[in-house]
């Protein structure tokens, strides 16, 4: 399951970000009549379809398989966070629906039509990501029902829905996509124009893709903090887990790297900034943070691995964020944030940075949860199928997954050397205009 | 007054016929893909491949509605069904990956040249699929799932690993084979493609219509509850005869070649066969155990899916009538020349 999600998440950020990058460069066409800019809004929309079609294909398997792998969790939560699930199939549908007028539409509808379809394409993926991420909200912070012998009586899905958890998780999780997507788009067009710099097309993506990456990239840490606080008031176990925090204390120091040692509970090689995470989190020097000594051993997630992931993303994220501060800085000074080659180079360098902190934010989120499948209601392991040999579709699914991670990065491969760059070339050779 | 459980189920049933209408019949097409030879091959796959472009998406979202309300509505179903049929489903599940990616790969590839490698995979899971969701279906439909899972064999392998279930999963493959041939005969737009896909919709008639008499009989044995409700029931006999009359109007048709009404009898009959499944099998979700009122969710969440069901309803019909009328107009409504071609979203 969890590497199911790792896989889909990819394809669903892209999902989620690119068809905002489409519109704006047909925008940007439909004002100026720029061709290159409607060239490019052809390629990333080619680019959505094909990821489109293996988010359909991945996101079909995982409805199967919350079921194959985790029966006895969707029995007991799917009257409670089946609603937003069903949400989710509309906004897919809704999304299914505009991306083929869009992708196949170009000379059968109105531009204004057309530019409309691609909006709600737009809209209609955000809405996918809202609705799924208060179902995991919910699992960290489930609200919408009462315990009785140990199932869920009083049901209210909407409460569910708006849980505690939810409205910080959806911010952060779609300024990830938007984050993640353009800056990777960003480094895929600074490599190219590295060895290309004359490419309109390259440029012309560049800037598109990298305001998008970096409005949402600096918007990033600020969701960040807001969302560490929320985690510190509801999950304190997560949150003593991901700062590798263990014993309750008032002052608690801010830990910067370190491995945790869980049976020293100690933190060596880290650097303490006295009073630093009390102070970070409840702006008060002297307050008390929970630490991993207020639950039973175990009950403790694997610390080790959600502090890492943590400081993975946290830095990953202050990285996207000055990068996309310096290309603001030079896009105000010389009115174009192409052109210097370090800068490039730089942007080129961040390209994966943004996955990665995606996947280890869901490490945080997902790990730091452990043991429980829906925090203090339902452990992990009460809710695995019966079926033995589980190794057996645990190797399956992966392989499902290697196949769909095999076949975006052949489509995208294909797409991304096809990209007008070689053409243009050969155009300006044989002196052919421009298609 | 019908119950909310009752209307659920309902919007299943109605889901899964979708999905056999427009997603059984992609698959369909992926079937004649496989049989595509002769001096028009190229052509074939070719009209294939139009045909199937704008809306293979949202052929294929009908299975998630159908799964979403299954499990938010009868929770304790779903639980049910996806432990006892894991293997069956996880096979289904390859089927539809690997028929995704074929698609991803050839219908938005940048070059068509290149697509070829990704048809011996198109071909082979449009096989795999119906074959496990008709294995699935004819399981639910056996009553096999009832049994206590002693070892391995008993609770994972044996309900359904007998005969019957995988006659369905036979005739599954023949009805989307039979579908899609028929669909193709109006998607075409060539005189000599449209011949080859009449003779294959006759052929397939033929075949589907074997497997579906037979089928139907064998269930006496190997679905013994449901069967014995064609007899117990007044709509037994006309439902019967509906299937039986719609089958001979396809027949009819192609024969004279009136494809526009070929169509509409087959898919009437394939949602007939779907609808009438449904209605032998209820209030059982699957037999002999689950029913739509035990296994329902509090009515609390049956309410606001229903309310969700029927905003997203509102909104979607619409929506789909627009994509349809864009794509499929001239096919549908008779209005000519509003096909897209290949090449029309590459050059723009
Ligand atoms: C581009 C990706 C990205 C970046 C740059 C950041 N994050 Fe993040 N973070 C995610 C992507 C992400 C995520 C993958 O999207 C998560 C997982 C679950 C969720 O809703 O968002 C997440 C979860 C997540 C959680 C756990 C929430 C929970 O379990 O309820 C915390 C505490 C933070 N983040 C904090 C931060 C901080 C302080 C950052 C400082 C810069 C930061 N994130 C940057
Ligand atoms: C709606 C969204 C999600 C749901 C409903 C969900 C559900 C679950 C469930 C049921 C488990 C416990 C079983 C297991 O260990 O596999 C789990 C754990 C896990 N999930 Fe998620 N998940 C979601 C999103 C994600 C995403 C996007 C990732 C991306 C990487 C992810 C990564 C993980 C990991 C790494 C674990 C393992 C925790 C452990 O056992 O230590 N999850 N999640
Ligand atoms: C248990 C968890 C999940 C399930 C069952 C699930 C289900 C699905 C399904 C069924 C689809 C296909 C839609 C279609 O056919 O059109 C899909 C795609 C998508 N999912 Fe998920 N999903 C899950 C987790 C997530 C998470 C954690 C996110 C994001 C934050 C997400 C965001 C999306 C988006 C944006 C798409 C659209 C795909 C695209 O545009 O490429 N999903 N998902």
């Amino acid at each position: 399951m969890a590497m199911s999600l790792g896989f889909h998440i990819i394809f669903a950020a892209i999902g989620i970000a690119l068809p905002v990058m489409m519109l704006a460069a047909e925008w940007r066409w439909m004002r100026t009549g720029d061709e290159t800019a409607l060239a490019l809004a052809q390629r990333w929309a080619k680019g959505s379809a094909i990821l489109f079609a293996v988010g359909a294909v991945s996101g079909t398997v995982l409805s199967f398989e919350l079921g194959l792998l985790w029966p006895e969790f969707m029995a007991w939560a799917g009257p409670i966070i089946g609603l937003p699930f069903s949400l989710e199939g509309f906004a897919f549908f809704t999304e299914a629906i505009f991306l083929g007028i869009y992708l196949y539409g170009w000379h059968r509808v109105s531009p204004r039509a057309h530019f409309a379809a691609g909006i709600v394409v737009a809209v209609s993926g955000a809405a996918s990501a809202v609705f799924v991420v208060t179902i995991n909200a919910w699992m960290n912070t489930p609200t919408g029902f009462r315990l009785v012998d140990g199932q869920p009586v009083d049901i209210d899905p909407i409460a569910a829905m708006f849980n505690p958890s939810a409205l910080q998780q959806v911010i952060h999780m779609l300024l990830a996509a938007y984050a993640a997507t353009g800056l990777a788009v960003a480094g895929v067009h600074a490599r190219l124009l590295l060895k290309d710099g004359t490419n309109v097309f390259h440029r012309r993506a560049f800037t598109i893709a990298f305001t998008v990456g970096a409005v949402a990239a600096v918007l990033q840490p600020v969701s960040g903090d807001l969302i560490t606080r929320a985690v510190a008031r509801n999950q304190p176990v997560k949150l003593a887990a991901a700062e590798a925090h263990f014993h309750t204390a008032a002052a608690a120091p801010f830990r910067l790297g370190g491995w945790p040692d869980v049976d020293t509970q100690t933190v060596p090689y880290a650097l303490e900034i006295p009073a630093g995470l009390s102070l970070l989190l409840f702006y008060d020097p002297d307050a008390v943070v929970t630490g991993l000594d207020a639950v039973p051993r175990d009950e403790w997630p694997p610390v080790l691995i959600v502090h890492l992931a943590f400081q993975l993303m946290v830095a990953c994220g202050l990285a996207m964020a000055a990068v996309s501060l310096w290309g603001a800085w030079r896009w105000w000074r010389r009115g174009a944030v192409w052109g210097s080659r370090a800068f490039l180079r730089t942007v080129a360098a961040v390209t994966p940075l943004g996955f990665v902190a995606i996947e280890a934010g869901w490490v945080v989120t997902e790990v730091g949860r452990q043991p429980w499948i829906i925090s203090g209601v339902m452990r992990t392991a009460e809710a695995v199928t019966p079926m033995p040999g589980l190794i057996v579709p645990f190797i399956t699914f992966t392989t499902l997954y290697l196949v769909l991670a095999g076949v975006v990065v052949v489509a995208l491969r294909r797409h991304v050397a096809a990209t007008p760059g070689a053409d243009r070339r050969d155009e300006r050779r044989t002196g052919r205009a421009d298609a | 007054m019908p119950t909310l459980e009752t209307i659920l189920a309902g919007v299943i049933v109605v889901s899964l016929m979708w999905y056999v209408l427009t997603g059984g019949a992609d698959f369909g097409v992926g079937i004649w893909h496989l049989t595509a030879r002769g001096p028009h091959a190229a052509r074939q796959r070719r009209l294939i491949a139009d045909a199937i472009g704008p809306i293979w998406e949202a052929n294929h979202v009908w299975l998630i509605i159908a799964v979403t309300v299954l499990f938010t509505a009868f929770p304790r179903a779903f639980a049910a069904i996806t432990t006892t049929l894991h293997i069956p489903l996880t096979l289904m599940l390859i089927g539809i990956v690997l028929r995704g990616s074929s698609f991803a790969l050839s219908s938005h590839a940048v070059d068509r040249g290149e697509t070829s490698r990704a048809q011996p995979v198109f071909a082979a899971s449009s096989l795999i699929t119906p074959l496990w969701l008709g294995v699935t279906i004819g399981t639910l439909a056996s009553g096999r799932m009832g049994g206590g899972a002693a070892s391995f064999r008993e609770g994972f392998v044996d309900p359904w690993s007998a005969p019957f279930p995988f006659a369905v999963g036979a005739l599954t493959i023949a009805l989307f084979a039979y579908l899609a041939a028929v669909y193709l005969t109006l998607e075409a737009r060539e005189d000599d493609l449209r011949a080859d896909f009449r003779r294959r919709a006759l052929i397939a008639w033929v075949v589907f219509a074997l497997m579906a008499w037979g089928v139907f009989e064998w269930a006496a044995t190997g679905a013994p509850v449901i069967r014995e409700r064609f007899h117990l029931f007044w709509w037994g006999r006309p439902l019967v005869i509906g299937a039986a009359a719609l089958s001979l109007g396809a027949l009819a048709a192609l024969w004279t070649r009136h494809y526009r009404l070929a169509r509409v009898c087959a898919a009437g009959q394939a949602a007939v066969v779907v609808g009438g499944w449904a209605l032998a099998q209820f209030p059982y979700l699957v037999v002999p155990n689950l029913t739509v009122t035990n296994a329902a969710a509090p009515a609390t969440t049956l309410r606001l899916l229903l309310a969700v069901l029927v905003i997203g309803g509102v909104i979607l019909f619409p929506a789909l009538y627009y994509l349809y009328r864009i794509f499929k107009g001239g096919v549908i409504m008779g209005k000519p020349g509003q096909r897209p071609s290949s090449s029309d979203h590459r050059t723009g």
